[in-house]
């Protein structure tokens, strides 16, 4: 419960103040979030798995955000960034479906 | 009715499970860092999509992103500059060649049905038939069959005694002898002048049984006619607007 008003918190806080990323962070903070997307949604499967650890989900979150940023970045560096960070995408984006599938299965035992 | 707790956890709906194994609190120390995550989640993302949605994309794009965009535009741009040129050529084209000759055609074929319609003055080889009728003995339609004959013949524009005489024209008996034409009292001798091929004109009012001889048959009316090199008509018709027809666009012709 008190997780989900944190997110409410964090949305209205982003739209009230109406700021926006700074240059510097701006190509990889949509990636960033996408990375914490896929954190939280396998932080609520452990929870319905009912193995859910604190500990793991920060760990686990931090260190989803800052691979996925860093995995960008270098690929930027590097002269593949918009192919890498399709990658990232495209990884978060198979890991989130399975977890919201086993979300599903867990809540409408279906 | 069974009251155990299997068939309990079995009935409860996902909104409960929902509440009993990811909303319901589990103390401060679990939730606090979760919330925290939580938040910076929800501010993340409500910070993107405003990014997302001020920039034109541009800004946030990454070098390679943006070597790929300005290479699309300069295709683009050579592909327009391209067609810039070739729409230039066309207007050159068409200002220096066929638009002037469509233009001149234009003005041609407005000048050749103005002279149809009476709106301006005309010259030409044509006929000129003078009918005197000291006893008024030559009708209307006499005068009428006249005016037939010569459009058959191929007369481009006619006058009769100073009226211009178009699709429109009618020759009617005058109200106090003489004629009415076009609402013109008109006295003998009657003139008709026509623009059109001399030799097919006069032929055509001197067939047997024609233009000439009616006249001829009224008593005392003689009908004259002279072919001359050129037959000037000043009299005009006035162009009326059509009130009810409108241009048929799908069959007009070039």
């Amino acid at each position: 419960m008190i997780p989900l008003v944190g997110l409410v918190v964090g949305l209205l806080l982003g739209r009230l103040f109406g700021v926006t990323a700074p240059d510097w962070l701006a190509p990889y903070l949509p990636i960033a979030v996408v990375a914490a997307l896929d954190a939280v949604l396998g932080g609520l499967r452990a929870r319905f798995d009912h193995v859910f650890d604190d500990r793991v989900f920060v760990v686990s979150f931090i260190g989803n955000v800052v691979v996925a940023v860093v995995i960008v970045f270098l690929g930027d560096r590097l002269g593949v960034g918009s192919q890498l960070s399709t990658a990232v995408v495209v990884v978060l984006g198979i890991r989130i479906f399975a977890n919201a599938a086993a979300i599903r299965r867990h809540l409408f035992k279906a | 009715m069974s009251s155990d707790g299997t068939a309990d956890e079995a009935v409860a709906g996902p909104l409960q499970r929902l509440w009993t194994d990811v909303l319901a609190p589990r103390g401060w120390r679990t939730d606090v860092p979760v919330a925290a995550l939580a938040l910076l989640l929800g501010l993340g993302f409500a910070v993107s999509l405003r990014t997302e949605r001020a920039s034109d994309g541009l800004a946030a794009a990454r070098p390679a992103d943006l070597v790929t965009i300005l290479s699309d535009l300069t295709t683009r741009d050579e592909q327009l500059q391209r067609g810039i040129a070739q729409l230039q050529e066309q207007a050159r084209a068409l200002d220096s060649g066929n638009a002037g000759v469509a233009l001149e055609t234009a003005r041609e074929r407005e000048q050749e049905l103005a002279i149809l319609a009476g709106t301006i003055g005309a010259q030409g080889p044509g006929v000129v038939v003078t009918v005197s009728d000291p006893q008024g003995s030559v009708d209307p339609d006499v005068l009428v069959d006249a005016l037939e004959e010569l459009r058959d013949a191929g007369a481009e524009a006619i006058d009769l005694s100073g009226v211009r005489i178009v699709t429109s024209s009618y020759v009617v008996a005058g109200p106090s002898g003489g004629l009415d034409v076009d609402g013109v009292d008109v006295r003998a001798p009657y003139v008709l002048s026509a623009i059109g091929d001399p030799q097919t004109l006069a032929e055509a009012l001197a067939i047997p049984g024609g233009v000439v001889d009616a006249v001829d048959a009224g008593a005392g009316a003689h009908a004259a006619v002279a072919q001359r090199g050129t037959v000037r008509i000043t009299s005009l018709a006035t162009a009326t607007t059509p009130r009810y027809a409108r241009p048929e666009p799908s069959a007009s012709t070039p």
